[in-house]
């Protein structure tokens, strides 16, 4: 049945000062616990440790993220989304913790290039100079919610709703538009 | 006649001539001009026609403060209104047009104004308007329209074709303003560490120093200028921008910049401007200063100028005002224009100086040069109409009936003094000091506009801060100052040693000659913009307008696009002095951010065209829109209003959905539905709390229909609630409600009852929702085999999890259109592939995709409510008949007790009815029902409104709901609603229950 899943905006992209890719199908779970809760179950599952305030921890294809005190984000290949789900959902049994997979709720780009900066200072009130490599920032780029990962240098991720994955996707294209280099970061 | 000279100019590029225009004239001037520049250098100093008499207008000024060179730019799509000539930097093929005459700039007929300016004196608006009252459209109006007014707006159909865009910025330090103090301000906060960000609102650093002849550290400004730029951009901490005005300073350190990224080169494909939205520790304002006009008869004339501005042309520009020039002043500063033009050639006819005896350095190197000065003495009046021909000398303390000398010239220099920038420092609540010896408002350092650790957040520095003498030592303090406020605390390099030429004290005038006669008063301009005259706040102060807020509304005084940043001091010195107070008595008017006018377009950044807001598509919008769908806004979704098939109107598409899903089977993508996941040991507790029912009673596997309400009781939102197990629920929302719901959720769970374990989540888009309604639902469900959606596996009102044609399904057995009902949750990602797979597998049922019109017209033949038509913020459950939705056991949940209270227990309470008119048209929407007598103001009195109206293809006739006073206990009346154009509608008071009143047919 693969055939039958599509993600956002298949194969949306870009080029302009910054390289755009929609992401493709990811999986996605919402964690929501007291911390000291959930480690053991995810360290078990996972192999991950629990990332710091507004930090990512990753291993292979799995990465934690930090969301709130009370919230993580594990970001995983698509289909293993429900079997780890369930296998969390088992092992926080009886403890007051919410799992959920939320892989489906959301459109996921790519950017990546020496101005990607740039480009997203343009829409989301972040200081990308204290941003470093496994930060994340729940923040907002115009006007919808978004979640911005720094993954490495130069190269970002941005996670928002699916259903403004056209608005998000015609948002980056705009403020990548070729000529436009606020020249802000070095 | 103004003209360029053959040499000089530290800002042009003689070997790269631009051409340009001027209303069709073709002009040339250089690379680096200004459009002030280039004008003037060819010769043009008649630019425009003032506000309301239509008077002849030039340059002024030479930077932000122009009142008067504001022209239309561009042309068609591109065309611009009100750009400063000063302001605007010259480029190849560059076309202005003059504004505000008719029909020509040199022959202006509404200059009649001139002649009758009594008629327009101030508050003439108010005076005028009084009678008669026929006059007021048909008279007034247009007249006023016509003559009255600047640049015409852009036409209706154009379209803006360039990209604008903002951006987000942070420093520990702003410094706004790139001249010499601002340089330093900026090096010193730099090189303690600071993250610093410096903005110049012109395309040159350094300001009015090289101008003035500021020698720094034994040598030219310029040197100095140049050797710290080059420290600045060799800091990795420091961003330097040009052609960036700092526009507003705002709480928190949030400082609006205005960058002009591309006007001086259009065609490039960068943005046209850009909107800095800065955050910043601390602001600097190095915004300098700016010279003030002098109140004499004629002061508008085109050749008149600030005496400050002509020396920026002469020096940067190589541009002359004229052949012979007099100079006006009641300071020295005034007597550097004198040396400089003396310098360059130009005939100074004399300076005429207010003060008895000017001894100062810079007076006495005039009167060495041969400069002739006439002490004690001010202009009676100017001469000349289109440009100055001459002026007319007379003593300052005189009634200036007669002249003492007469001078032939054709431009005249005047100044002032000069009055310290403080917009920026006064924007958040920064005090100002009224400064007895300069005779300005200067910031207060001991008022600052403070921030939230209870410390200043603005500091000024420079001649923005009232130094008119030295600045860099106090700008390098002040940068250090800064960065210490931030924590940034290395050591900065010594300040340069400004050394600017020493300066006497001047005298102030605010009336030339002080004892001016009406005649004169009645034509010294103090806003050139807006036409507002000495004659005219004299008379505002006569009338009672004391207040200087009152004064400046009622004249108009300072609230041109300029904002007064000539006229403020010089206008609240004269209302003082009708007054017979000391100007800090009188105090300012409020400073109010932009500095200077700023594009809409930046304001509105990316959000224009297809991004002016997000529009929020389900995962089957491109089926939808492949399929004829008429589109309806729902919150930032759009959903189908009907399936359009080629060649059918609106009408018939919906009366045919509506049709089709009571006779076979439709569906509907509903998967914009609000789904809240609430979960956690006090789940059911919470949801108790949520909704007026009862929902801890409910069996994990069922749902239940429920009420939200607020705390007043009024309904806020319904749906159906799904209990997933013991410890999750699953809370289904309005369409334009589940982010507020979630809110709301979060708000209770956070503020109120932070120890109750509960955890939401909102998983709306993790879902796409198919609605299958009809009595063909179940034929066309189980074709896709996997489940068992037998009546007794799956009664009405339970769910199922399961593989649903190999989908991942959630499926419900619920209906909001009263029919056998589905609806089916799979994966978001998998929604487009399950509405086509129905799509296709009902083919033969005659599956029908149907819109939300028909949603709507299936509830109301129904009686069901939908929030937003029978709902309006002011409605309670009660009044809708859902009483049967209230829990009566439980002690509390939201909107209990605000459902107590009188108001809500009235039992006049408009009523949820259905209404038939008696033909079997359709009701108008929101029609009220009338009941006899009026009220006080006249207005017939009501009994009721129709809240929703619909024709009904099931029933062949009109349907309606509506709201009416004791409705239920009124069954079979027959009310009067009031239609369009005094026509009634008679409609009976019915049941609101249309089909199936048993429910049998969702049963099955």
């Amino acid at each position: 049945m693969s055939d039958t899943w599509a993600s956002a905006l298949p194969q949306a992209q870009f080029d302009g000062l910054i390289r755009i890719r929609e992401a493709g199908l990811c999986g996605m779970i919402t964690l929501r616990g007291d911390p000291a809760a959930l480690a053991g179950p995810l360290r078990a599952q996972t192999g991950l440790d629990m990332p710091a305030q507004r930090r990512i921890v990753s291993a292979g294809a799995l990465q934690l993220a930090w969301m709130s005190p009370d919230e993580l984000l594990l970001c995983l290949p698509h289909a293993e989304a429900p079997t780890m789900v369930a296998a969390l959902q088992t092992a926080l049994a009886g403890q007051f913790a919410t799992v959920a997979n939320v892989s489906d709720a959301r459109a996921v780009f790519d950017l990546s290039g020496p101005r990607v900066r740039d480009v997203l200072a343009k829409l989301c009130p972040v200081d990308f100079a204290t941003l470093q490599p496994g930060d994340i920032r729940r923040s907002r780029a115009a006007q919808v919610a978004a979640a911005i990962l720094s993954l490495e240098d130069d190269q970002f991720r941005i996670i928002c709703f699916r259903s403004v994955a056209g608005y998000m996707f015609d948002l980056l294209a705009g403020a990548a538009a070729p000529g436009s280099d606020p020249a802000l970061y070095p | 006649m103004s003209h360029r000279l053959a040499s000089g100019g530290r800002l042009i590029d003689r070997r790269q001539p631009v051409n340009f225009s001027f209303n069709g004239r073709q002009m040339s001037g250089f690379a680096g001009d200004t459009l002030a520049a280039g004008l003037l250098g060819a010769g043009q100093t008649l630019l425009g026609r003032s506000f309301k008499y239509h008077r002849p207008r030039g340059v002024v000024a030479s930077g932000a403060e122009e009142p008067n060179a504001l022209l239309g730019l561009g042309q068609g799509d591109r065309f611009e209104p009100n750009q400063r000539a000063t302001t605007t930097e010259l480029f190849e093929g560059l076309a202005a047009t003059s504004q505000n005459h008719w029909p020509r700039l040199e022959f202006d007929l509404l200059a009649l104004n001139n002649l009758v300016p009594q008629f327009l004196t101030a508050g003439f608006y108010y005076k005028t308007f009084l009678w008669p009252r026929a006059f007021w459209k048909h008279v007034y109006e247009p007249v006023i329209r016509r003559s009255a007014g600047l640049g015409e707006a852009p036409g209706p159909r154009t379209r803006d074709p360039d990209r604008y865009e903002q951006i987000y910025a942070f420093a520990d330090v702003m410094v706004i303003g790139g001249g010499i103090a601002g340089l330093q301000a900026a090096l010193a906060a730099a090189e303690s560490g600071a993250r610093v960000a410096l903005w110049e609102q012109s395309a040159h650093w350094g300001g009015r120093a090289p101008v003035d002849g500021i020698e720094i550290d034994g040598t030219p400004a310029e040197d100095w200028i140049t050797a710290t730029l080059a420290r600045l951009a060799a800091m990795e901490n420091v961003q330097l921008r040009l052609r960036t005005m700092g526009a507003g300073v705002h709480d928190h350190g949030y400082v609006l910049g205005y960058e002009r990224v591309s006007d001086h080169a259009p065609g490039d494909d960068a943005p046209r401007h850009r909107l800095w939205r800065m955050r910043a520790g601390r602001i600097i304002t190095a915004t300098g200063a700016i010279e003030r006009p002098l109140s004499f008869a004629g002061n508008d004339v085109p050749g008149v100028m600030l005496a400050s501005a002509m020396r920026d042309y002469l020096v940067n520009y190589a541009v002359a005002p004229g052949q012979e020039v007099v100079i006006v002043t009641n300071n020295d500063d005034a007597y550097r224009t004198a040396l400089a033009l003396r310098r360059a050639g130009i005939g100074v006819a004399a300076v005429v100086d207010a003060r008895a005896d000017p001894a100062g350095p810079l007076p006495q190197a005039a009167r060495a040069a041969g400069i002739r000065i006439l002490a004690g003495s001010g202009i009676r009046k100017v001469k000349g109409g289109r440009h100055v021909k001459g002026v007319e000398v007379c003593a300052i303390d005189s009634r200036g009936v007669a002249h003492t000398a007469q001078l032939d010239c054709d431009a005249v220099g005047m100044s002032g003094g000069w009055s310290p920038v403080v917009h920026l420092w006064s924007h958040c609540g920064g005090k100002l000091i009224w400064d007895e010896g300069g005779h300005f408002f200067r910031p207060d350092p001991a008022r600052p506009p403070l921030g939230q650790d209870g410390a200043g957040f603005v500091l000024a520095c420079g001649s923005a801060n009232g130094d008119l003498g030295p600045v860099l030592g106090d700008a390098q303090a002040t940068g250090c100052r800064a960065a210490q406020a931030m924590g940034a605390d290395g050591a900065a390099s010594d300040a340069g040693r400004d050394t600017p030429a020493e300066m006497a004290e001047m005298e102030p005038v605010w009336i030339m000659p002080r004892a001016a006669e009406y005649d004169l008063r009645a034509k010294m301009w103090l806003d050139f913009q807006n036409d507002v005259k000495v004659s005219d706040i004299q008379l505002a102060a006569r009338e009672g307008f004391h207040s200087v807020e009152h004064a400046k509304r009622y004249t108009t005084l300072g609230m041109a696009t300029d904002q007064g940043k000539l006229s403020n001091i010089n206008g609240l010195a004269i209302l003082s002095d009708a007054l017979g107070q000391p100007i800090p008595a009188t105090g300012t008017t409020t400073f109010r951010p932009p500095y200077t006018p700023i594009s809409l377009a930046a304001i509105a950044g990316e959000a224009r065209g297809p991004l002016f807001q997000p529009l929020r598509r389900t995962p089957m919008q491109d089926w939808h829109d492949a399929h004829g769908a008429d589109w309806e806004p729902v919150g930032q979704w759009r959903r189908p209003f009907a399936y359009l098939r080629k060649g059918e109107g609106r009408t018939a598409a919906v009366n045919r959905e509506v049709r089709n899903v009571r006779t076979g089977v439709g569906m509907l993508d509903a998967s914009t539905l609000g789904k809240i996941l609430v979960s956690g040991p006090d789940a059911a507790r919470f949801m108790d709390m949520l909704y007026t029912g009862m929902m801890s009673s409910l069996k994990p596997g069922r749902c239940r229909y429920g009420l939200m309400c607020n705390e007043n009781g009024f309904l806020m939102d319904d749906g159906v609630v799904a209990r997933l197990d013991e410890g999750r629920f699953l809370v289904h929302t309005t369409s334009g409600g589940a982010d507020h719901i979630h809110g709301w959720m979060e708000d209770w769970l956070q503020c109120e009852w932070w120890d109750w374990q509960v955890h939401t989540v909102n998983m709306t888009e993790q879902f796409a929702q198919v609605a299958v309604a009809g009595p063909k639902a179940r034929h066309l469900l189980e074709r896709l085999g996997g489940m068992d959606l037998s009546r007794e596996a799956m009664p009405f009102m339970s769910f199922a999890e399961g593989a649903l044609g190999g989908f991942d399904a959630r499926v419900f057995r619920i209906s909001f259109s009263g029919e056998l009902g589905f609806e089916i949750a799979v994966p978001a990602s998998q929604g487009r592939a399950l509405w086509a797979r129905l799509m296709a597998e009902g083919a033969d049922l005659d599956v029908m995709p149907y819109g939300t019109e028909a949603l709507h017209i299936l509830r109301a033949e129904k009686g069901f409510i939908m929030i937003g038509d029978e709902t309006d913020g002011t409605v309670i459950p009660q009044d809708l008949g859902l009483n049967w939705a209230i829990s009566k056991k439980k002690t509390d949940f939201l909107g209990k007790r605000g459902m107590e209270r009188v108001a809500m227990q009235d039992p006049d309470r408009w009523t949820l009815v259905g209404l038939e008119t008696l033909h079997g048209t359709v009701l108008p929407h929101g029609a009220l029902a009338l009941a006899p007598g009026h009220n006080a103001n006249g207005q017939r009195q009501t009994q009721g409104r129709v809240t929703s109206s619909y024709y009904s293809a099931n029933l062949g006739c009109g349907i309606a709901m509506g709201l009416v006073a004791n409705g239920p206990d009124r069954m079979g009346e027959v009310l009067d609603f009031a239609g369009p154009k005094d026509r009634i509608i008679q409609a009976r008071i019915v049941d609101p229950v249309r089909i199936d009143k048993d429910g049998e047919r969702q049963n099955v």
